[in-house]
């Protein structure tokens, strides 16, 4: 007991990190994912298409690989390239990486509300964006709560993969305990903070799809 | 008042509107009947722009939102403009479309507080008196998946009325409805039509068209086949398609 008291405080750091990695991919990549998702159903063919090759591009290789790219390969990149601190590298990667996700969820969440919303939209004098925005959007929310919940708790385990950029989030602080102390004891510790965050993602989306609840389709 | 000349509307090699021409005139109750797959709706959606027509004419209320040059280009106004204009008609659809997410009373002053600017306080009260109207003031906060088709129904012409329509657009508003509670509809419709309401409607119910319309339409195969009062049309049709559709139907 005095021993789990004592790892932690650097396993407690080690989480901070993961939570910073969280927080952030979460609070850039749903925007920039909605974004991507609007124009990838818009009528505008070749920005449709252009989002396509992204997801796909983004969808098609690794999360660990596209790190390692910005990180050690963008600096060399003629014009664009820029060399990025290893936190801002790796928000980069997760951002440009989990948009694309969450871009299929939005999109495939869009084109299950029917044709008939968007005509009483019309008929009524909505335009296309205020259509979007007051009738579609908000009965997509309710559709895509479940998809997001399990790619929500995908990020959290995800957020482990930074290690490679010799980051110090909570599964590289476990190991490190591990390696000096020679006990397994900080991994168990570890995977009980991974449960205790994602059991509080479960919970918050519970809680979402029950306000959601209030109205059947 | 519509006026739509020389209609057509093509789906791939599908010639679905013929040159229709049609006049509604204000205060008018027209019908339209004709078999399934004869264009009825089709003519109903090119009025309000749902679908955009391949040739013809379409002026609203003495606004063109549509129009063909001697070349034979079929011109639109401009998309901001043409919402302006097909907002003066109001629309209700066979399967209702009211938003499920809003509550009865969010669904009427939705398009009016979002489109027409209007504020909260001011439009609230026009709901009311609108859901009194069709009985249904006690649902207000209720959301539509709540209700039974005839009051969803009854609330979409609620909804299109809140945005003070010219002109009312019905397609088959209780053809998805049980026997039992296309009434309540129907009745409805036909308060509408005393306060003079400019309405065309398209029907199978033939005592409704027969009773309440001031003009009846009979189209078959993209084309306006036949039309003139009710009485006339429906006791002495002078077209033999006419006369074939009717007798089917009794
Ligand atoms: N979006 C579309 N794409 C292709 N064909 C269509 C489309 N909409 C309608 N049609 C065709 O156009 C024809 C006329 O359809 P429309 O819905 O106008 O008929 P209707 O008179 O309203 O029939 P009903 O009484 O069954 O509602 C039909 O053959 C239909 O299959
Ligand atoms: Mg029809």
């Amino acid at each position: 007991m005095e021993y789990i008291l004592n790892i932690l405080g650097p396993l407690l750091e080690g989480t901070v990190v993961t939570l910073q990695v969280f927080a952030a991919t979460l609070v850039l990549a749903v925007p920039l994912g909605l974004a991507l998702a609007l124009v990838r159903v818009s009528r505008f063919r070749t920005a449709s298409t252009a989002v396509s090759g992204y997801i796909w591009l983004m969808r098609g290789t690794p999360l660990m690989l596209q790190m390692l790219f910005i990180y050690f390969a963008l600096p060399f990149v003629p014009y664009v390239g820029i060399r990025l601190p290893d936190f801002p590298a790796a928000i980069v990667a997760f951002v440009l990486n989990y948009a694309a996700y969450f871009a299929e969820i939005f999109r495939a969440g869009i084109q299950s509300i029917g044709r008939g919303q968007y005509e009483a939209g019309q008929v009524l004098g909505l335009s296309r964006a205020q259509t979007m925005r007051r009738i579609v959007l908000p009965q997509m929310i309710k559709r895509i709560l479940p998809p997001m919940s399990n790619e929500t708790i995908t990020l959290v385990k995800d957020t482990s993969l930074i290690y490679v950029l010799a980051m110090n989030d909570l599964l590289r602080a476990a190991r490190g305990i591990v390696q000096r102390d020679f006990t397994t004891m900080p991994f168990v510790v570890a995977a009980a903070f991974y449960l205790a965050m994602t059991l509080v993602l479960t919970w918050g989306f519970l809680r979402l799809e029950k306000k959601y609840a209030v109205y059947d389709e | 008042m519509i006026v739509a000349r020389d209609l057509h509307k093509r789906f791939g090699d599908h010639e679905v509107l013929r040159g229709v021409s049609l006049t509604v005139g204000k205060g008018e109750v027209v019908a339209v009947i004709g078999p399934s797959g004869s264009g009825k709706s089709t003519l109903l959606r090119c009025l309000n722009h749902l679908e955009t027509i391949d040739r013809g004419e379409v002026v609203i209320e003495g606004d063109t939102l549509v129009a063909t040059d001697a070349a034979g280009h079929c011109r639109y106004v401009p998309e901001a403009e043409a919402r302006r204009i097909c907002r003066r008609m109001g629309m209700v659809f066979q399967h209702f479309n009211l938003f499920p997410h809003l509550t009865v009373l969010q669904n009427l002053i939705e398009a009016p507080i979002t489109v027409k600017g209007l504020a909260r306080d001011a439009i609230v009260p026009v709901a009311d008196e609108l859901l009194r109207k069709v009985g249904l003031f006690d649902k207000r906060d209720s959301y539509p998946s709540r209700l039974s088709g005839g009051q969803k129904q009854r609330v979409a012409i609620a909804r299109a009325l809140a945005m003070a329509p010219d002109i009312m657009l019905f397609d088959e508003p209780t053809s998805a409805l049980d026997p039992e509670l296309t009434g309540e509809v129907l009745r409805s419709m036909r308060e509408l039509a005393e306060e003079h309401m400019t309405m065309l409607v398209v029907t199978h119910e033939m005592a409704f068209a027969r009773d309440v319309s001031t003009r009846v339409i009979f189209m078959d195969g993209g084309d306006i086949v036949e039309a003139g009062e009710p009485a006339a049309l429906f006791g002495n049709p002078s077209h033999p398609r006419t006369r074939a559709f009717l007798q089917r139907l009794s």
